[in-house]
């Protein structure tokens, strides 16, 4: 049955069509629902990052740093004008460094084990690894504690502190190295003793060069750990002050503006370095 | 890793007995057979078909349960990879994605201490045609690019022999004909021992001068492209390359060079030696672009031509050709190609037609084989694997 | 005939291992060993052999002056128990109330980052992960100035009477906000929000957009499709946060001295003074073993199904 489309009547029978949905600021919220919340959470997160910033430029009346005063930038030019914060830094950063590569050896040799070979026991080698990160802190400094005072032959100072920060440092380096290896191809070592390099020059020029990002992230996720560490630190550090310690010690007398100082330097140092471990990884391509 | 003396340029790959067990699975059962120097040669098969662990064993990236590899009088068998004078190219290419492509290439030479290495490289890549891109990552290549690296890279170490496993495998169609084609010009500039593994049979029918069919770890048959298509001598073989129509039937006689079959009341001839039958019910085989059509009451058959009657149930136009699904009288179909030169409009569904072919194209292999043999295997084999990396 | 490699996914990959991949030889059968060794060692010394001398520490009885001995005595553990079983509950509860919060918080943002922020993922990648990376003492402090008593939160809160709501809940006082509970659940939850944000955002990262087009192309609502898709294939990242989150947030006992007052102390509060302050070790001892295996009963619980593996 043919339809006769020139005829006037079959142009006036169209079909009804369907009015735009109405739009209006509600309907706008509720599409715009999770980037509302999520931007509100990212907010949240940096609110106090803005207040220690703002409040490392104050020039504060009394002890407290909790009331604006007067704009000054006598915190940035004198950053070690408080008693001890420079001491307490230099002792985190040394106790960070030293921390973090024993952390990062130890974590990559057992992340190596655990990627690519088959051993006995191999679950409770994981419980094992898991269990510092699945124990709270003040568990893991008493404990702590106890040994070093039944040992007296190691004073509490520096090295227990590095001794602590290795111990919990390590299962994060193992968890980062682990799943860079995993995501290696393994034929990529095949095809280099394919073309003439024995099993240990084809470990060091093909497949540590491809690890290397993951120990590096491990390594930097393991400074921060250890350079931020508080409670565990505070259990074994004996006299010796790092740096949360002072910061929490001086908050009852009341926070030198320094501190803002040294927590925006740290802000702005963190930044730079992960974009620049952004930017690097977009150069390399590294697949 | 000895280089190949003076009166040896190149010498025979041999493996011998080869079998690979994995824990109670066998791989590959009691292998043998010879590569001579300088030979196409592929190995194909089905996924699981045992011939990636073929190539495997004689790189020096597995090794043999039992057996012996040999190059020349060499044994070569338990030597290491980076001892075998043999390279490969991956089916994932494996390029290392932190180095770039000149250094890629050059990996090899510079292992084995060659000092001055750009000369070849560069030469290299005019033969792959890739010059200019000697300073990018691989990351920045086209999947054809990539792979082109991977054959420069193996070749440019001139091994005695270069394997190569399933490399066209991730291209698209087009592009991998085109480096079929490549492939067999480089192999015959450069003279060297190609082993090349696929499950595409129309790769290795294209590219190979010898081709041995492997199934459940074992060779099926063995030989150059066209005897194992027109004669092939196992129901998978038959199935596996190209299509077959199988016809079962009972071996009845002799007629002089002939041998005689009865299939359900119909008598049909075909040259003895080309029957591989070990007792005397064979399936007769014959390709679908073998057969003709004709219309029954034309009564068009030639002379001397074995016939069937049946009933079009499919006719499929492709451009190229047409496709009839045929019905013989005992419910079988059977596929005809014919080749659109001239049409018949009155070939369609319900016609009866004769379809005929010529003695000399059958073949009849042994009854007791299942007739649908690497069948269903091919279409999967058309589909790329999902396990493998 | 199908072949053993069509029947079980994977086989190729598992023969390769088993054989030994490398280079097809089997590698000595003790590297593994002496790859893990210097690493597990360092552990069984220090924390192993800890917890045994915690143990021990909490079977005994003496103070600083007089020394310590062994002897065995369970009655710490009740005393623990009958002293301080209100705060552990406490402590329990806000960290239970903390790591909600945390999640409900945190889950809008992982899922904007990983399926809403097309070309700026990275840029708010980074802008997650850097306050990870900044003292989080001094960002705590910077909330005694945020929620202080005339500053604008405290003020704004007075003002809707949202105080008195809270406050008829016990978790504020007196117009204020600091040195009450509610300052303390909100310092723990900003505390660990990043450990929330990152394995909630790997896990969702991981779900393909398309599983989403697949729903609503049968017949799925938005929050339908979210809640029998998006949600359940998020788990395993939930998990992982919410244990990373209760389980310091338990013991901590930072925020409760920075935000909070005496009576808002949690169970590390009196663990640390106890240590370091009174040297009353056999008990500080007693409430930290407590302490760990009331938590390991909790997680093992609640990860019973996940295997090590997943875990690490």
């Amino acid at each position: 049955m043919a339809i006769d489309l020139t005829t006037p009547r079959a142009a006036a029978a169209q079909p009804p069509v369907a009015a735009r949905p109405a739009r209006g600021p509600v309907h706008w919220v509720r599409e715009h629902l999770i980037q509302i919340l999520g931007l509100g959470a990212l907010f949240y997160m940096f609110l106090p990052i803005f207040v220690v910033f703002a409040f490392s430029f104050n020039s504060p009346v009394g002890r407290t740093n909790y009331t604006w005063s007067k704009f000054s930038l006598n915190a940035w030019l004198h950053p070690c004008d408080p008693e001890g914060m420079c001491e307490s830094l230099g002792l985190s950063l040394k106790i960070g460094v030293v921390a973090t590569i024993g952390a990062a050896t130890l974590g990559t040799l057992i992340a190596f084990a655990l990627a690519r070979h088959r051993f006995r026991g191999r679950s409770a080698t994981n419980l094992l690894i898991f269990m510092p990160m699945a124990t709270p802190e003040v568990v893991m400094g008493s404990s702590l504690l106890t040994l070093f005072l039944n040992l007296t032959v190691i004073p509490l100072g520096p090295i227990t502190i590095t001794i602590a920060h290795v111990m919990f440092c390590v299962s994060y380096v193992v968890v980062t190295v682990k799943a860079r290896i995993a995501g290696l191809d393994p034929r990529l070592e095949q095809a280099a003793m394919d073309l003439y390099a024995d099993e240990s020059t084809a470990f060091w020029k093909i497949t540590f060069p491809l690890v290397l990002p993951g120990i590096v992230a491990g390594a930097l996720l393991a400074f921060s750990l250890s350079f931020d560490d508080l409670i565990v630190t505070n259990f074994n550090s004996g006299s010796y002050v790092t740096f949360p310690m002072y910061v929490l010690g001086s908050s009852q007398r009341g926070t030198p503006v320094q501190v803002n100082v040294v927590g925006t330097a740290m802000f702005a140092v963190a930044l730079v370095f992960v974009i620049g471990g952004q930017i690097i990884r977009r150069r390399r391509m590294v697949v | 890793m000895t280089a190949p003396t003076q009166n040896e340029v190149g010498r025979d790959l041999r493996l011998t007995g080869v079998t690979k067990r994995f824990g109670d699975f066998v791989a590959v059962d009691d292998l043998s057979l010879t590569v001579p120097r300088g030979s196409f040669f592929a190995l194909l098969g089905p996924s699981g078909c045992g011939k990636t662990t073929t190539l495997r064993m004689v790189a020096g990236l597995e090794e043999p349960t039992k057996g012996h590899i040999a190059i020349g009088h060499e044994d070569i068998t338990w030597s290491k990879p980076y001892k075998r004078p043999v390279n490969t190219v991956f089916q994932s290419y494996a390029l290392f994605p932190h180095l770039d492509i000149y250094e890629n290439v050059a990996f090899g030479l510079r292992r084995r201490g060659v000092k001055d290495v750009k000369k070849q490289v560069e030469d290299m890549l005019d033969l792959v045609e890739l010059t200019g891109y000697a300073r990018r990552k691989p990351a920045q290549l086209s999947g054809g690019q990539q792979q082109r690296v991977a054959v420069a890279r193996a070749l440019i170490n001139r091994p005695e022999v270069l394997l190569l496993d399933e490399p066209l495998g991730a291209l698209d169609l087009k592009l991998r004909r085109q480096m079929q084609l490549e492939l067999k010009r480089i192999q015959t500039e450069v003279g060297i021992t190609f082993i090349h593994v696929t499950h595409d049979q129309e790769e290795a029918m294209t590219m190979a001068d010898t081709i041995a069919v492997m199934n459940g770890g074992r060779i099926e048959q063995m030989g150059a492209p066209a005897d194992l298509y027109e004669n092939p001598m196992t129901t998978f073989v038959a199935n596996f390359l190209g299509q077959s129509n199988l016809l079962t039937g009972k071996i009845t006689g002799r007629a002089g060079d002939d041998t005689l079959i009865d299939i359900n009341g119909n008598r049909v001839a075909l040259p003895t030696s080309r029957v591989h039958a070990g007792s005397d019910m064979a399936h007769v085989g014959v390709r679908p672009e073998k057969m003709q059509i004709s219309i029954s009451e034309d009564e068009a058959v030639p002379a001397g031509h074995n016939s069937l009657d049946g009933v079009i149930i499919d006719a499929s136009f492709i451009g190229v050709s047409t496709q009839y699904l045929v019905k013989l009288p005992w419910g079988q179909e059977i596929a005809v190609f014919a080749q659109n030169v001239r049409r018949d409009d009155r070939l369609v569904d319900g016609a009866r037609v004769s379809v005929h072919w010529d003695p000399s194209h059958a073949f009849a292999l042994d009854a007791a084989q299942a007739a649908d043999a690497g069948v269903e295997l091919d279409e999967e084999a058309a589909l790329p694997d999902p396990v493998a990396t | 005939m199908a072949s053993p490699s069509d029947l079980v996914p994977g086989l190729d990959e598992l023969t390769d291992e088993v054989s030994g991949t490398k280079s097809g030889r089997l590698r000595s059968r003790k590297t593994p060993y002496l790859l893990l060794a210097p690493g597990m060692l360092w552990l069984a010394l220090f924390f192993v052999v800890p917890m045994i001398f915690l143990l021990s520490q909490s079977l005994q009885t003496g103070n600083l002056d007089d020394g310590y001995t062994l002897t065995f005595r369970f009655a710490n553990y009740a005393d623990a128990a009958s002293g301080y079983g209100a705060i552990f509950i406490r402590s329990f509860v806000w960290a239970l109330v903390a790591t909600v919060l945390a999640l409900v918080i945190a889950y809008p943002l992982a899922y904007l980052i990983a399926f809403k922020s097309g070309r700026w993922k990275n840029v708010l990648l980074v802008l997650v992960i850097a306050p990870f990376f900044t003292s989080f003492i001094i960002r705590t402090l910077a909330w005694t100035f945020i929620l202080s008593d005339d500053g604008a939160v405290v003020r704004f809160l007075n003002w809707s009477h949202i105080n008195d709501v809270l406050t008829f809940l016990q978790l504020t006082s007196d117009q204020r906000v600091l040195a009450t509970p509610l300052a303390v659940i909100a310092g723990l939850t900003y505390n660990f929000l990043p450990f929330m944000i990152l394995p909630l955002f790997a896990s969702l990262d991981r779900i393909d957009p398309r599983f989403l087009e697949a729903a609503q192309d049968l017949y799925s609502a938005p929050f339908t499709a979210f809640r029998k898709i998006t949600w359940p294939l998020s788990l395993p990242g939930v998990v992982a946060g919410t244990l990373l989150t209760f389980i310091p947030a338990a013991g901590d006992y930072v925020n409760a001295q920075l935000l909070g007052n005496p009576s808002t102390r949690m169970i590390g509060s009196v663990i640390s003074a106890k240590f370091l302050s009174t040297g009353d070790l056999p008990a500080a001892a007693a409430l930290s073993f407590t302490l760990m295996v009331t938590i390991v009963i909790l997680v093992s619980v609640y990860v019973r199904r996940a295997g090590t593996e997943e875990l690490v």
